[in-house]
Parts: C-alpha cells; structure tokens; sequence
C-alpha cells in the first residue's frame, strides 16, 4: 500500500507496523504523528494515512523542511518564492511582520536595512523579544528569522539608508518593501528606488495607525511600479497611535502583495 | 491650467509641481509624484514645468510603521 512519510509517498508492505516505518525512514524519531495527531508506534496504518516523524530538538535538513513546506503550500508556489530576492527597507513594525511572513513562505532571499535598536516601545507591534532590547533591530531580526527557518538567507544592513545606498543595497531585488516609519523617509525611498532601480515593483505603505476600522485599509495601484497599501490618512500621532493590529494588517497587506507580484499575479486581482 | 491629478479633473494656476503641491497643501518632502507616468524626483519639482492634460500621481506619505 502506499502512504505518506514525512510527506513522500511511499510504497509499504500492507502489514508494515509504524515501529518498522520510524526504523526504515528516521530511526531516531521519537515523536509520531499520523493524520495529524500524536500516536504510539503500535498504532496501524492503513492505504493513504501521511505519516510525520520527528525527532525533538532536532532542526530538519533544508531538504526535510523544503519537503514538509512545499507540501502546506499550493503546488509550484514554494518553488517561485524560493527563487525570489525581497528587499525590506526598514525592519520595525511593518518591516519585521513582513519579513516573518516572508520567511515562513520561504521566499530564497531577504536582503534587510535599518539603523535602528530595539527599544521598549517597539515591543508593542514588533517582531522581538524582551530578551533582545538594545540590539540592533537587523541582527535581532536575522536571529529571529533563523529560528522560523534557517535556511533562507537573510542579509542584514545596518545602515541608515540615503539616496547614495538605496540603489546599491537594492540593485538585485525581485520586488522591493518600503517600511519605514517617517513619512518623509518613505518618500525619499519610493523616489529613490523607483528611480534609480527601474522595472522593479515597490509596494510601500501610508496610513495605519490607531484603532480605526480594519477594511479602512487597502492595497491600491499607486503609479507605474508603486503599489500602496494603508487608510492613507491615519499618521502616527498622540491620540492615534500605532498598535500591533493595524500595522500588523498593513504589514500582511504588503506581504500578500509581495507574494503575489512573486508569483506573476496582479496584487489587485485584476487581469494582467 | 486642466490636470487630472489622482483620477480627478483639476483646474490649477500652477506653473510648475512646487506651485501644484502648494495649491493642495502638501509638504515637498511626504510625496512621492509621478508626471504622465513617470516619478519626478524632488530636486526637479521646481524646475518641472506643468502643461495642459498633464495627468499626475501625487502620492501623500503620513508617518507609521
């Protein structure tokens, strides 16, 4: 009969007892797992059943964790985004979000600038942990996407970007992210990128702080290569300020559209 | 002066993108702008002149993120 293992199909004899699985495939397992749920090794197996075997504390192989993510992604996705080469121009409450979701896509390569630390009151929308106060936010961030997953590679700038280094840093970007927080330094960056690294899309964002309603948000064409995604309205102010819902939604708005420049859709759904 | 600035028909006195940008009240250094499809950087808003039918993006940046 055939069944999955570790999400390869294989061919087993009908009476193969999981013990015999574990000791064939990954002798070392010491977690089983069948159809989903945790199982001991005298648990039968029938035509069809996907097993997982896991040994705890142990990090997978990029092949394993290729295997086990190419199989929760839709066919041919993780494929394209495993080729692909994002850049994020600022890593605080949208830079980071994105670049967590970016990661667990197993987009190939995220090249990441900020100048920035991590302070306490980053701890209220963004992507670190108490542990890493003081640190600069590129080097928590790359500490932080190697424990989703180690192999994408994540190449850190800590630099405060200017219109002499955008093009550089960026040149070899598929699609680019503005993140930042100053509304004046996301100017100067979709200026600058747009400019000086033509043909490349550039998603960036305007307008999420507060409470407001969460469908005040939306991810619009906004020029040639410029899509923009935020209320366009709402600045970080007292009395508005920004909190990890909001930004957490514009962030995956910008993810969604970097994901589906990626795969050769049109961020708005209409026909390309 | 008959622009279409984001989509909408505008009638502006406005010689040039510095003078438009003033018209709608916008700060120089928070927009991003593209004349007839292409972006303008801000070094040359003065010196870009603004014709009859020009269309113009004039994206408006608020701090967040």
């Amino acid at each position: 009969m055939r069944i999955h293992v570790n999400e390869k199909s294989v061919e087993i004899a009908d009476d193969s007892s999981l013990a015999a699985i574990r000791a064939k495939f990954k002798p070392t397992a010491d977690l089983l797992i069948v159809n989903g749920f945790p199982v001991n090794e005298r648990h039968p197996l029938v035509a069809g059943d996907r097993v997982v075997l896991i040994s705890r504390g142990t990090i997978p192989t990029e092949a394993e964790l290729e295997t086990l993510l190419v199989a929760r992604h839709t066919p041919g996705v993780h494929a394209r985004v495993k080729q692909a080469r994002v850049g994020i121009a600022g890593v605080g409450g949208l830079g980071s979000a994105i670049a967590v979701a970016l990661t667990r896509l197993g987009v190939g390569k995220l090249i990441v600038a900020d100048f920035d630390v991590v302070e306490p009151s980053n701890l209220n929308r963004q992507q670190y942990f108490v542990d890493q106060l003081g640190m600069p936010k590129v080097a928590a961030l790359a500490e932080n996407l190697r424990r989703i997953n180690p192999y994408v590679s994540v190449i850190p700038h800590a630099v405060r970007l200017t219109r002499e280094n955008i093009p550089g840093l960026f040149a070899e970007v598929d699609v680019m992210v503005e993140a930042f927080d100053a509304a004046a330094q996301k100017a100067l960056l979709v200026e600058c990128f747009l400019t000086q690294v033509p043909g490349r899309p550039l998603v960036a964002a305007s307008g999420m702080a507060g409470f407001g309603p969460s469908n005040t948000i939306l991810t619009r064409r906004a020029g040639n290569n410029l899509y923009l995604v935020g209320d366009e309205v709402t600045a970080a102010a007292p009395g508005s300020g920004l909190m990890a819902p909001r930004v957490g939604i514009a962030a995956h708005h910008q993810a969604n559209c970097v994901l589906r420049l990626l795969l050769g859709e049109d961020p708005l759904g209409d026909p390309t | 002066l008959n622009l279409v600035v984001n989509g909408q028909l505008r009638e502006s006195a406005a010689t040039c993108l510095t003078e438009l940008l003033i018209e709608l009240q916008l700060d120089a250094e928070h927009v991003a702008v593209e004349l007839n499809h292409v972006i303008v950087t801000r070094d040359r808003f003065v010196a870009t002149p603004l014709h009859d039918n020009d269309r113009l993006e004039v994206i408006r940046f608020v701090g967040g993120g």
